[in-house]
Parts: C-alpha cells; sequence; structure tokens
C-alpha cells in the first residue's frame, strides 16, 4: 500500500545543502510510487522564490528542477502563508510551478498550494512519514 | 578603530543581524552575504531597522542577493567581491556574525 509521505522545507536554498538535498531525496524517492509531497515553511518559502540567479556564485541553481516535479508525478506543493506574510512575500513573489493532469485531458494545472498554518498542521499529522529538512 | 560587521545568516532564523545591529557603532558598516541578504529586500522590515543605525553603512554582496532572488532595498549598498574586499581593507578588523 502506498504512503503518505511528506518533505518539510524549513531552510533556505543556498546557504546551506539541505534544500537541494530535499529536492534529490524527493526526485528519488518520487520513483517509488508512493503519495508524495513537499511543505515550505519558515525561511523554506524562499526556495520558491522567482528569479533565483547562482551564476555569480558559481553553483548550480537547483531550484529549477521544481519545475519538473511535475514529471515525476509531485504534484502537491503547500506553502505555508504565515511564512510568506512574516517575511513581506506573497504568492506572487514565487516562480510558477505547473503540472499536466492526466486524469483530465493533460490540462495544465498549478501545483503550489498555498495554506495557512492550521492546514499545515493537519496536512502534517495526515501523514505516514515526513521526512525533514 | 571603526569594524565591518558581517551577517551570513538569515534573520528569520538566526539572532546575528538582531546582535549585529545591537554592536554596530557609529563609522562602523555592515555587510550582508549569503543568506544574511534576505535581510536587504526591498521595503522589509530589516532593511528599515538598517537605515535607522546612525552613521552606519551598510552593504549586500550584490552575487548572493541576486542567486536568492532577492531585490535589494533603494537604501543598502550593493557590492561585488572585489567591493567585498576593498572594505574588509578599509576597515581596521572585520567581526563575521555567523
Amino acid at each position: 500500500m502506498a504512503k503518505r509521505l511528506m518533505y518539510l522545507n524549513r531552510r533556505a536554498p543556498h546557504g546551506s545543502v539541505y534544500a537541494a538535498e530535499s529536492l534529490e531525496v524527493v526526485l528519488i524517492g518520487a520513483a517509488f510510487d508512493q503519495q508524495v509531497c513537499m511543505a515550505f515553511v519558515d525561511d523554506g518559502v524562499f526556495q520558491l522564490l522567482e528569479g533565483q540567479d547562482t551564476s555569480a556564485i558559481g553553483i548550480k541553481n537547483f531550484t529549477r528542477a521544481f519545475k519538473a516535479l511535475g514529471d515525476y508525478d509531485v504534484t502537491e506543493l503547500y506553502v505555508e502563508q504565515e511564512s510568506l506574510t512574516e517575511r513581506g512575500l506573497s504568492a506572487a513573489d514565487l516562480m510558477s510551478i505547473t503540472y499536466e493532469d492526466e486524469d483530465d485531458d493533460w490540462n495544465e494545472k498549478p501545483s503550489m498550494q498555498i495554506v495557512s498554518r492550521a492546514q499545515m498542521a493537519q496536512l502534517l499529522e495526515a501523514q505516514d512519514v515526513v521526512f525533514n529538512f | 578603530m571603526a569594524t565591518l560587521h558581517t551577517v551570513n545568516k538569515s534573520p528569520f532564523e538566526r539572532t546575528s543581524l538582531q546582535r549585529c545591529m545591537d554592536f554596530a557603532l557609529p563609522g562602523c558598516a555592515i555587510l550582508l552575504l549569503e543568506d544574511g541578504v534576505y535581510a536587504a529586500r526591498t521595503g522589509s522590515d530589516y532593511a528599515q531597522q538598517l537605515k535607522s543605525l546612525a552613521d552606519v553603512r551598510v552593504f549586500v554582496l550584490g552575487p548572493d542577493a541576486q542567486a536568492r532572488g532577492v531585490s535589494v532595498d533603494a537604501t543598502i549598498g550593493v557590492v561585488d567581491y572585489v567591493g567585498f574586499v576593498e572594505l574588509a581593507v578599509e576597515f581596521s578588523k572585520v567581526q563575521s556574525w555567523l
């Protein structure tokens, strides 16, 4: 039976290796036919900022791979509203991440959902396994 | 004997920037780099606090802001790696708030 797995991201993208490793594990784990979602809270929301360009600091911009998650059937990305607000951000500051819904004539749909802290707590509780990054 | 203070941690995750601002005296400068650049976002509360420091110049390392998609507040100076070195030379010491 497929388990519900959540990858909980709480770190900014380039100052440590956590965020890049999380995405790596998500992409590997996606091959195992589990029910996978990602959650972004605290500084984790910075991972999704539009306009990141790492060319001048000599590292790979792994955040581009967020856009490929749909191809790996990772279509649920939850972003906590309170974390955005605390950082002066809104959904408009985030990159656009979509997937093609095979159950709906491959229509392109947004993968990202903005949820409240209370909703995030419920989502966390509903998982079988939570991986923390 | 003025000091260049550097902060490389997110102000939302650590108290490094807060402590740095407590210790930065007139004539000192603050350079935000790595995850410290999130404090420099246009219109952020931290940018306002930095601006209110008396006679303290504030800079951000441009490549780190660009990497993180951070638009830098107009009150904060942007330097490149050469500018970083020039600041380090200009001040008698560098205090790194980790």
